[in-house]
């Protein structure tokens, strides 16, 4: 029976056996002929000589929303700052605002009416001409926004900065926009805001193609303000006035803009940038060697030696970030202010930096970097000094130290803390030397850590830092101490109130020297010990000469030169 | 044979059904609820009562189970909270990448695994044979992710014949058909981008087809010794008949059994070896986007990714049957 039921299938047996060994044969082929491609291809370009201008940049993720209104992340604004511009720029290299779209403004006394005067000839990238109504039309859009489109998580920069919306006048520090002519605006805001021009530069704040954003129903948001659903202008159709206008985005894989060919100002070397992205950092080093991609952000300082070696440009960024370590004040030992100055002289800030840090990082004495208005020159410092760390130990009464939960993230790599684990490390060895035994508390940076932190009472020393958005004092020590927080869990009202009227004011030069005072105050209090502003470094290859690297990342790659 | 496909198809319904009660007393189980695992801790009482009102957390469980399983039904896997985006259009952009790689991850492992047994147990107790019996362990014991790596860093990175990232050189500006990138290569005649998108595909296949492929060698070398001695081939033998028939109508084919077995098994654990593979090469499929939902807790898409898996594992285990049959008429009788 069995011979006979066998026989029947002989054919299809044969079949399969022959296609088998043909698969694998094909496939040795087939490896064997790639090889022997690549290398051509690769003779081919170098021998060529010419400038490619397609450049290739390793982004960590996906945009998080190709409408910049509704962003507040580092890779959407990377993709924004190439397709829009706002009325408002930065100084090159500087955080400090720079006329773009306007090409000048002029404020009222009371600080509320701002005219800007526009710049000529300028058109977004579907035709629309750029002027007076166009600026309105997006300033009254924010204004304007309606249900899911006000909640925190959509339009994080305006909640924050404008503070409300049309059905919330009271609340709003936007009150109106008049056109004045084809080429001049005035906004008009309800409130002082001393931060409003710099703030302006933020990406969120870019002027928009009101036609695109009306025919593209670009406020039209689904879901939950915990997962919004993107616009299909936001998924697709974002118009600016960029240099760049948007291509193509495959999810996941890659974006890609090319250059707007009525753009108004020069274009560059670079007429097609592509994003790739990748998200594993490891991957994004690799890719740069193997030469797939022409950059990348945020270089882990452990690659940096290598990559130098190997001929790669690393591009340090102006340090606008700080790293400090946090102090929790309901921790009995920690509430002391001798407990905390002791711990400011245990640990040797340099020593951190050298041995955990990327070059160019600065040690820091306050909590905004040396670019910020109201940096202290003269503010009140506490060098590395274990002996007086232990004298002060033992004048508060723990002559032996003490043990206190240190909490730090971890599989994490902020601009301002590459990378979490060996700082912790360091530290502890620091503390250990005068008497402080740590308990490592680490926890996976979201959403464990940053609850932990900034949500509970359950913990005792902690790492944490910032990146500034743009320049402004506020954006930086209000953030920290500017209310009662259970980050530090300590209620100071006459530093709270201190930064609101600061936040407030009018006069930027009276501003500025509240804000020296109010750096002084902090040092004196000791609320956290700033450690250090890490300087972010890109890296890119050789074919790349220069980058316009930016404290704030307003790199518009239309600046990049090329030599191949 | 239609019947079994049906009886198979038909089995489904209640292991779909179960699994998906299971997901959802899973979900509603997340400590502090589902809201405060979308929420996270700080969320203050008001956000999670907007929340469980918004997504219907504060029905009763059957009538939130009910309009779950109806959306699921109508194809509505929900929204991802990470990307803000449809689960089943995430899913429907991402698997072909992940497919294409384990497609080729399995060419690779069968291709090779099934000819590289059968020449082991025919030359049994040689060097071919500890040879491939060494192989086949040190392919077992190696994990994917560290063989992804050291595959990349060879063959991408110190000696560059092959890309080191990515589905596809992105300057080739390819069209996009299907979102099987070989294929839309193929089918738009744009052979350089099917070329270039297969080349792509080969380290991380090679890393994500080893461990199959030492598994299929080692089944495959002991099925045959197994087989190659029975009675009926000694018997087949005495009879006289020539050695290549006994080959290839005895040995290889009652041998298959447990190498189709195998085969299945290995196909679906493919997916979880994707994960990893994906992240060392850069590879934007399904892995990769799974490692960030588990991170942020993105229930949707683990819900979601979950009942596509359980359809996925039984259509496979079906096509096992299938191919069972195919080879062994006697289970067809059964």
């Amino acid at each position: 029976m069995f011979t006979s039921t066998s026989a029947r299938g002989t054919h299809p047996t044969k079949k399969r056996a022959a296609a088998i060994t043909a698969g694998a044969a094909i496939s040795a082929l087939l490896l064997s002929g790639c090889v022997q491609s690549q290398r051509e291809e690769d003779g081919g370009a170098a021998a060529e000589g010419e400038v490619d201008s397609t450049f290739v940049f390793a982004a960590s993720s996906d945009p998080a929303s190709l409408d910049p209104a509704f962003a507040s992340d580092g890779e959407s604004f990377r993709v924004s700052r190439q397709i829009f511009e706002g009325l408002v720029g930065v100084e090159p290299g500087t955080a400090d605002p720079a006329p773009l779209l306007a090409e000048s403004w002029e404020t009222s006394e009371d600080g509320l009416s701002t005219t800007f005067a526009l710049k000529e000839g300028v058109t977004f990238h579907d035709g629309t001409e750029f002027n007076a109504e166009a600026v309105c039309f997006n300033f009254d859009r924010w204004y304007n926004f309606t249900g899911l489109a006000q909640a925190p998580s959509v339009s994080y920069y305006y909640n924050n900065l404008f503070r409300g919306f049309a059905d919330s006048p009271d609340a709003a520090v936007y009150e109106s926009c008049e056109v004045n002519g084809d080429l001049e605006a005035t906004v008009t805001l309800a409130k002082p805001f001393a931060g409003f021009i710099p703030a302006l530069s933020l990406p969120a704040f870019a002027m928009q193609s009101p036609t695109a954003l009306q025919e593209f129903n670009a406020d039209d948001i689904g879901g939950s303000s915990e997962a919004p659903q993107l616009s299909e202008y936001a998924e697709g159709n974002p118009v600016g006035t960029g240099p760049f206008k948007f291509d193509s985005w495959n999810v996941g894989a890659d974006l890609t803009v090319s250059a707007y060919e009525e753009y108004w100002g020069e274009q560059g070397d670079v007429q097609t940038v592509i994003f790739r992205i990748i998200d594993d950092p490891q991957a994004r080093t690799q890719a740069l060697q193997a030469g797939t991609v022409d950059g990348f952000d945020l270089v882990s300082p452990a690659d940096i030696p290598l990559l130098e070696e190997e001929g790669f440009m690393i591009v340090p960024r102006d340090p606008f970030t700080i790293l400090y370590l946090g102090i929790n004040h309901t921790v009995e030992e920690l509430s002391d202010p001798l407990v905390r100055e002791a711990i400011h002289h245990a640990i040797d800030k340099q020593a951190l930096i050298d041995q955990t840090l990327p070059e160019g990082t600065q040690l820091a004495t306050q909590f905004i970097p040396d670019v910020v208005d109201g940096y202290n020159e003269d503010v009140t410092t506490y060098e590395y000094d274990p002996e007086r760390a232990m004298e002060l130990l033992a004048e508060a009464g723990y002559p032996d130290g003490f043990e206190v939960q240190f909490n730090y993230p971890t599989d994490v790599s902020r601009p301002y803390m590459p990378t979490p684990e060996q700082v912790f490390t360091n530290l502890s060895d620091q503390l250990s030397e005068v008497g402080i035994t740590v308990t490592p508390a680490p926890d996976v940076w979201t959403p464990d850590y940053l609850d932990r932190i900034q949500g509970t009472e359950n913990h005792g020393i902690h790492l944490l830092g910032w990146t500034g958005d743009y320049n402004d004092t506020d954006n930086f020590i209000g953030v920290f101490f500017g209310q009662e927080k259970p980050e530090f869990g300590f209620d100071n009202p006459e530093l709270f109130e201190a930064l609101s009227e600061a936040r407030g004011m009018t006069d930027r030069e009276e501003q500025t020297t509240t804000y020296e005072e109010i750096n002084e105050q902090i040092a004196q209090f000791n609320p956290a010990i700033p450690l250090a502003h890490p300087a972010p470094s890109l890296a890119f290859a050789p074919r790349v000469d220069s980058y316009p690297a930016s404290p704030v990342n307003d790199e518009v790659f239309s600046m990049i030169e090329l030599n191949e | 044979m239609l019947r079994v496909i049906g009886k198979r198809l038909a089995l489904l319904v209640p292991t779909l059904f179960g699994l998906s009660v299971l997901l959802f007393l899973w979900v509603r189980g997340l400590p502090g609820g589902p809201a405060t695992a979308l929420l996270g801790e700080r969320a203050t009482p008001e956000a999670v009562a907007r929340v469980n009102e918004l997504y219907g957390f504060d029905e009763p469980i059957l009538l939130q189970y009910f309009t779950y399983m109806g959306k699921l039904l109508q194809g509505d896997f929900g929204t991802s909270i990470i990307t803000g985006r449809p689960v089943l259009e995430e899913f429907a952009t991402r698997f072909p990448a992940t497919i294409e790689l384990s497609v080729v991850a399995l060419i690779f492992a069968i291709g090779v695994g099934i000819p590289l047994g059968y020449m082991a147990a025919r030359h049994y107790g040689k060097v071919l044979d500890h040879g491939s019996v060494v192989l086949s362990l040190i392919g077992i014991t190696i994990p994917v992710f560290f063989l992804a790596f050291i595959f990349k860093y060879l063959f991408a990175i110190q000696w560059p014949i092959l890309p080191p990232d990515g589905r596809q050189n992105p300057r080739i500006n390819a069209t996009h058909v299907t979102d099987f990138y070989v294929l839309d290569g193929l089918l738009t005649g744009e052979y350089d981008a099917a070329w270039d998108a297969f080349q792509h595909l080969i380290l991380p296949g090679l890393a994500l087809g080893t461990i199959p492929l030492a598994i299929i060698v080692r089944i495959t070398r002991a099925s045959v010794l197994e087989v190659q001695n029975a009675d009926y081939v000694r018997t087949a033998r005495a009879k006289g008949l020539m050695e290549k028939t006994i080959r290839s109508r005895f040995i290889l084919r009652n041998a298959m059994l447990p190498v189709v077995t195998t085969i299945g098994l290995q196909t679906g654990l493919l997916i979880s070896g994707a994960v990893l593979t994906e992240t060392v090469f850069a590879f934007n499929g399904i892995g990769s986007f799974l490692r960030d939902a588990i991170f942020e807790l993105d229930y949707p898409v683990l819900q979601g990714f979950v009942i596509f898996i359980a359809i996925l594992y039984a259509l496979i285990n079906l096509l096992v049957d299938v191919s069972y049959s195919v080879i062994d008429p006697r289970v067809r009788v059964q």
